[in-house]
């Protein structure tokens, strides 16, 4: 336990620096943007020159560049992002409205794509060289040159308009009143498109590692001894070889974290998913940019949460790195 | 054997090299095959494939040539696929080679900004930075690249950091040469085989990138982008579906003869040291 608190320490003193680089960063691009949230408020709403230079100073954005970043990082202690010109609400409201969406989109993608992926990994490197095998290592390449918003269309086009199996769009059936496990059932039916093409894209990822993994695995002399011991074959593959092989997996978990949730703002416009992804485009498209810093903002602690959580999961399912960061 | 040979008895290799070919060509004889404004109207609108023969995959919305808009397409996409990941490449292996040969203070500071370039998603980032610059190809260049860098920028790092201690470079500091020389001039050569190899999978990211990018009307509005044809064709996916179809079908195979052709080359070369 302690072994785990050290590691949280460390990489929280660790990740704050990372914000910090962040936040500034990303603030000094949406600065050089032309136009500021009173422009975006004014196309909105209209006003006159005087209403411009009075909103201008409420917001404090006559204040001077350093002033403002230092407000903004000011108000970020308190967990305050602002206020959303769009929404005319707090931007953290907005956020964490749609933030259980996308978390729900991607803890499923990942799910599918984890699942089966190292699924069909162990069964491809059970057997190297294998017709089987040769054709999963193909096929799963085949499925990582495929963008993942085109095969939201494909499954679009084959499931919800030809087959009418599946919903085309949304996360839930509007004003049905459905509680409980009727709505569950509801939102699984409207996601099970958008995490199908979210998931199958990463799935080749975990299958590719899985088998090249257990190839390296399949060379160890414990193998050999586990063989010579008399073990049975599936017992060899899923107890030892598979075994191993999954720890890198682990932590390909959470270093692709990052780029799923940059591949649900895809996925989330083409099957109209109310989530971050979604929100960040809306952010795009009103030139909302206070709303876009506090999505990425977001996004980035989320991917420093996801990574430190892997990280103690790693430490748990292998007892070495405990025993090399605790010396460190 | 020599490496080119080993690639032909490669039957992936092989396939990846074709498709690639084939997408070249294409690139290249979109202006002689197609001249004039690909955007321009061809014909009556939403003709379906293999009815005209002077337009073989039909019309789309607007009644411009499907044929047409995807070879100017390939154009687009091979040319910011090259451009963004030769961005990512030289960025990576310069950040690199310095964090890991200067160490220290340096060292620290350039790796804790790769890592926040690593925790933003980089499509996010590639949004938020067309958004505020303004859609033209070289701002979709910079945005892809603003992306990628980082991955190179850590295997140059970790390579230079085994170099670093090797005898010609201590010659090198005898013999009184500047640091940066040395770092520029004997390491960053050497660092380089297990950075290049790790392009391919950087080009094939950049055009996926690219095609969401324009998928999402972030692309260059002045040139046929196969994710802008995607985007065109979902208005009509109920009746025309082929229009989102085919340009998809175009990039699966761009992507995939890139990474095939990619790892062939590697793997005959054997420059493929410590990657997976």
């Amino acid at each position: 336990m302690t072994r785990a608190l050290t590691l949280i320490r460390r990489r929280l003193v660790g990740s704050i620096f990372v914000l910090l680089i962040v936040v500034v960063g990303t603030f000094l691009l949406l600065e050089a943007a032309p136009g500021d949230a009173v422009d975006a408020y004014i196309v909105s709403t209209g006003g006159d020159a005087g209403m411009i230079e009075l909103l201008r100073h409420r917001w404090g954005l006559d204040q001077s560049e350093l002033t403002r970043l230092a407000n903004y990082l000011w108000a970020l202690l308190h967990l305050d992002l602002g206020q959303s010109v769009t929404f005319s609400r707090p931007i953290r409201d907005v956020i964490l409205e749609r933030l259980p969406n996308t978390l729900l989109l991607m803890v499923s993608a990942t799910a599918l794509s984890f699942g089966l992926g190292s699924a069909l990994g162990i069964y491809a490197g059970a057997r190297p060289g294998s017709f089987r095998d040769r054709f999963l290592s193909i096929g799963s390449l085949a499925l990582y040159a495929v963008p993942g918003f085109w095969l939201g269309l494909v499954l679009i086009i084959v499931f919800a308009v030809d087959l009418r199996w599946l919903p085309i769009g949304g996360i839930e059936t509007l004003a049905s009143d459905k509680t409980g496990l009727d709505r569950a059932a509801d939102i699984a039916v409207h996601l099970a498109l958008p995490v199908s093409a979210l998931g199958f894209i990463y799935l080749a990822l975990y299958l590719r590692m899985m088998r090249a993994g257990m190839a390296e695995v399949w060379r160890q002399d414990f193998v050999l001894a586990a063989r010579a011991k008399g073990l049975s074959r599936r017992r060899i593959v899923l107890a030892h070889v598979a075994r191993n092989a999954l720890l890198p997996l682990v932590t390909m978990l959470g270093l692709q974290s990052a780029q799923m949730l940059g591949g649900s703002v895809v996925i989330e416009s083409v099957f109209s998913v109310p989530g971050l992804g979604r929100l960040a485009q809306e952010a795009v498209a009103s030139r909302d940019t206070p709303l876009l810093l506090g999505i990425i903002l977001t996004s980035a602690v989320l991917v420093i949460v996801i990574n430190l959580l892997v990280d103690i999961a790693y430490a748990f399912l292998d007892p070495r790195v405990g025993a090399s960061e605790a010396g460190a | 054997m020599s490496p080119l040979r080993r690639f032909l008895r490669t039957p992936e290799a092989v396939t990846g090299a074709m498709l690639l070919a084939a997408l070249i060509a294409m690139a290249l004889s979109a202006s002689l095959l197609f001249p004039g404004d690909p955007q321009a109207i061809a014909g009556p609108a939403l003709l379906p494939p293999f009815q005209d023969w002077s337009l073989p995959l039909g019309t789309d919305r607007l009644g411009r040539d499907v044929l047409a808009e995807l070879f100017h397409g390939a154009r687009t996409s091979l040319a910011v696929g090259l451009a963004a990941a030769a961005a990512a490449l030289v960025v990576g292996a310069v950040v690199g080679t310095l964090a890991g040969f200067a160490g220290g203070l340096v060292d620290e500071v350039l790796m804790r900004i790769t890592d926040a370039f690593q925790t933003v998603p980089s499509f996010l980032l590639a949004l938020a930075f067309v958004s505020v610059v303004g859609p033209s190809l070289g701002v979709v260049v910079i945005a892809i690249a603003l992306g990628t860098w980082t991955g190179p920028a850590r295997v140059a790092r970790a390579e230079v950091l085994s170099i670093r201690e090797r005898d010609y470079v201590a010659g090198a500091r005898v013999i009184g040469m500047h640091p940066l020389a040395i770092a520029f001039r004997e390491v960053l050569p050497n660092a380089l085989p297990p950075v290049l190899a790790m392009s391919s999978v950087i080009v094939a990211a950049a055009i996926l990138t690219e095609a969401a990018l324009s998928f999402l009307g972030l692309g260059d509005p002045n040139r046929v982008t196969w994710g802008g044809m995607i985007a065109e064709g979902r208005a009509v996916l109920r009746t025309a579906p082929f229009l989102s179809i085919v340009p998809g079908i175009a990039l699966v195979l761009t992507v995939l003869g890139v990474y095939l052709a990619g790892e062939g080359i590697v793997e005959t070369t054997a420059v493929r040291r410590g990657l997976s």
